[in-house]
């Protein structure tokens, strides 16, 4: 895409493939990498931070994984036959209706879409369900590492916000399908309807795609200042806030449709407002570094680096909120660099240095720090270069989604600059895939925990055996690996005593907010039914799509069978409460 | 603090009562259909307060059958309770009885249901409030067929022994999204039957 508008009046790519690539360029990042990214660390995560052996619900977990790499092949199986999405990730209708848009390509989008609603619906509630009632003992809800806060904030929005958009979508299958009335104008059905469905949901996961990452940054970058993060209260309580306004503010994407001023007014204030606990965060994270003394790791670069990025990408969001401004702005290459700048900077970064940082749990060696610190230097000098000139386009007005422009309108320059820029980024890119591929085959062996770190999953080996943890730790404090050093609190934690619970796949079920111990739980064995499940799932979405009618009833009939075997009662699993007597003093084993 | 680790009494093995995962998962799950209703109403408010035309165009709905039918559904959800207190107490028998009565309560909802689609002089693609209508108790009836098919596989499990006083949370459980099913069915009931005799 880059090369195409390096130049003005390109003929690489034909107008058509420029609108495939460049919606296809936004689904791909915008639903199928930024948010599953932050699922996979925190799948993987959670359990380690928290103390326990596994996630709620892991077969839940194997069907969400599944229904997303099913949701990804459906995305892009019409690709190739040119037949792709091609009206923008926000598919805004009467354009996409089955008037102005005959082909499958919309049609694609749409099942799609819903399908992918399933497994971020379902992974989030794994997530909602395991931090409420898996941590390990003494966790208390203050004691939970800062990283988790953004995921279980952004799991509660999405079980919320996902219905909108999946109804949107099949409301708007059925408009093409089932010839019903929604968004057609001509019987009565609003256009508009479309939009708030859309932005009710796209904004609030804007939020949930970029409070995990934040979370990243809160929880590992004190580690390389040396010191605890400065205000953990406000900045979970920030996090919390940004999500919560984050539902009243979806309207600033609609600014430009004709809305009464009243209710711009509204929403243009609560845009405004959000800035306020976003701007916790930033100065939590500065007054950490301020306050600390900084280790230049490669982690801490991409920490620090994300910092610059959300301080201009926040900026440029508080002046798209304000109506008049916005409405100069709308659709020009300044919204492209905002959302590139948060969407990079935001996500892109943190989770490139939480892989730098928790590399070595993954994989028990460590990165390269040389390549480390050349991926990150030739990434952000790229990004800038490439997306700060957006904002200038964009004020020279030139129109996002423009598949080429002519050569006197006045950005030849930036937009040269922007494709050099973007190939630089590139390069950085690639350096770290590069460094990730040599580190896993030649890197040092990481010890236990090489960056002396304070959570728990610093105190098993790298990389953690399936069970985690050969006991189950007891937590007497935010930062468990840092006591001797803090002085936090009276108690200490306990990590090695306690639950051992050997008898097959056990762990141990506390209460939400104290985190006492309330229950041995019984973890379900391997199973095939989530892969079937998901698997009878696509290709009843499949049939939709093909109109094949019979077939997607059988599959729907597939579907139920393989839950009743899924959920069906195990003996092994039954409950029931043991009578043991204890003797005082005596540790349960 | 440490003494948490050597409680005073054995810990239960396995999610009973309200303690287990799954209950907590059904929960979010409810939470998360809830909200699909919640867009579901949105839109048919939405569209109606922006249409130009009579609303409901047929005139105003017959509130007999479609009332019968709501208390119908809500007593189901009264014998799954029943049920769920007969297995508590042992009661295998009547927990099955009462399960039964449950289920046949719902069929009794959905096939009075599709006599009342069966009714209208419109469909789904003649005009937007027949979008509107079908496609929103299309997606509860959806919800109802599904419910139904979770009692009848608590029925078939109470049957086979594998649900007892001490294991029942699968009832409970179960019975929680049929709750859940039935209380939607009031704010749809309200939404498209009762409020258009307000307007």
């Amino acid at each position: 895409m880059r090369l195409q508008l390096a130049r003005p009046e390109q003929t690489l790519l034909t107008p058509e493939q420029y609108n495939q690539l460049f919606t296809m360029h936004g689904v791909t990042m915008i639903f199928l990498y930024s948010l599953p990214v932050l699922s996979g660390f925190s799948n993987y995560l959670w359990p380690l931070l928290l103390g326990s052996r596994d996630m709620a619900f892991p077969r839940l977990n194997a069907f969400s994984y599944w229904i997303f790499l099913f949701a990804g092949i459906f995305l892009y199986a019409s690709f190739p036959l040119g037949q792709a999405p091609n009206a923008g990730w926000f598919n805004y209708v009467p354009f996409t209706g089955a008037d102005y848009n005959t082909g499958p390509n919309i049609d694609v989008y749409a099942l799609g879409m819903v399908l992918l609603g399933i497994s971020t619906t379902v992974g989030a509630i794994n997530f909602i369900v395991t931090v409420f009632k898996m941590r390990a003992p003494g966790m208390t809800i203050d004691r939970i590492p800062i990283l988790i806060w953004g995921t279980l904030t952004a799991s509660v929005a999405n079980i919320i916000a996902v219905p909108s958009v999946s109804l949107a979508f099949f409301l708007l299958w059925l408009d093409r399908q089932l010839s019903t009335h929604f968004f057609d104008v001509a019987n009565g059905g609003k256009p508009l309807l479309w939009q708030h469905l859309f932005w009710m949901f796209g904004h609030p996961w804007v939020y949930a795609v970029v409070l995990p990452a934040m979370g990243i940054v809160s929880g590992a970058l004190p580690v390389f200042c040396r010191r605890p993060l400065v205000g953990y209260t406000a900045v979970a309580l920030s996090t919390v806030a940004t999500m919560l306004i984050g539902f009243g503010v979806w309207v600033h994407h609609m600014f430009a449709t004709g809305l009464p001023t009243l209710a711009l007014s509204f929403f243009s204030a609560a845009s405004m407002a959000i800035s306020i606990p976003s701007a916790v965060g930033v100065f939590a994270w500065i007054a950490t570094i301020w306050l600390g003394r900084p280790v230049f790791h490669t982690p801490f670069l991409f920490f620090a680096g994300f910092v610059i990025l959300f301080v201009i990408g926040g900026l440029s969001g508080v002046m798209t909120g304000a109506v008049p401004l916005d409405l100069q702005l709308n659709e020009t290459y300044f919204i492209v660099a905002h959302l590139h700048y948060v969407l990079l900077g935001i996500n892109v970064f943190p989770v490139i240095g939480g892989i730098y940082y928790w590399f070595p749990k993954f994989f028990g060696r460590m990165m390269n720090e040389q390549l480390g610190k050349w991926s990150f230097w030739v990434m952000f000098t790229g990004f800038n270069l490439g997306f700060f000139p957006m904002h200038l386009s964009g004020l020279l007005g030139m129109p996002r989604r423009i598949y080429t422009y002519a050569p006197n309108m006045g950005w030849n320059t930036v937009n040269m600059i922007t494709s050099v820029g973007s190939f630089i980024f590139a390069a950085g890119i690639l350096i770290f895939v590069c460094n990730f591929f040599i580190s896993l085959r030649r890197g040092a062996l990481a010890p236990v925990n090489p960056w002396d770190a304070s959570t728990l999953e610093w105190s098993t080996p790298s990389p953690p055996p399936a069970y985690n943890f050969a006991v189950i730790p007891f937590v007497a404090s935010r930062h468990p690996l840092w006591e001797d050093r803090l002085e936090e609190g009276n108690g200490r934690s306990v990590l090695d005593r306690g639950y051992l619970l050997s008898d097959g796949r056990e762990t141990i079920g506390t209460t939400p907010l104290d985190a006492e111990p309330d229950s041995i739980l019984k973890m379900p064995d391997d199973s095939y039914s989530p892969f079937f499940l998901g698997l009878f799932c696509a290709l009843g979405f499949a049939g939709l799509l093909l109109n094949w009618w019979n077939f997607t009833v059988l599959m729907a009939l597939a579907c139920s069978l393989s839950l009743m075997a899924w959920l069906w009662p195990q003996k092994t699993a039954a409950e029931f409460v043991p009578e043991i007597k204890f003797d005082q003093g005596a540790t349960h084993g | 603090m440490v003494e948490m680790l050597k409680p005073e009494a054995a810990l239960p093995i396995g999610g009973v009562d309200k303690r287990a995962n799954g209950r907590w998962g059904v929960m979010a799950l409810i939470t998360t259909e809830a909200s699909l209703f919640g867009y579901l109403l949105f839109t048919y408010f939405y569209l109606a307060s922006q249409t130009e035309r009579r609303w409901p165009p047929e005139g105003l709905p017959s509130l007999m059958m479609p009332g019968i039918n709501t208390l119908i559904l809500l007593s189901s959800s009264v014998f799954v309770w029943a049920c769920e207190r007969s297995i508590q107490r042992s009661r295998l028998v009547s927990s099955l009885a009462w399960l039964g009565l449950a289920n046949g309560f719902g069929i009794c909802f959905v096939v009075i249901q599709l006599k009342e689609w069966g009714k209208k002089k419109y469909d789904m693609t003649s005009d937007l409030y027949g979008s509107l209508y079908f496609t929103i108790t299309g997606f509860h009836m959806l919800h109802v067929v599904i419910g139904l098919v979770i009692l009848m596989t608590l029925l078939v499990w109470i049957k086979l022994g594998y649900l007892d006083a001490k294991r029942y949370s699968a009832v409970s459980i179960g019975g929680l999204y049929w709750h859940f099913v039935d209380v939607v069915w009031l704010f749809v009931f309200t939404s498209l039957y009762l409020l258009p005799y307000l307007s």
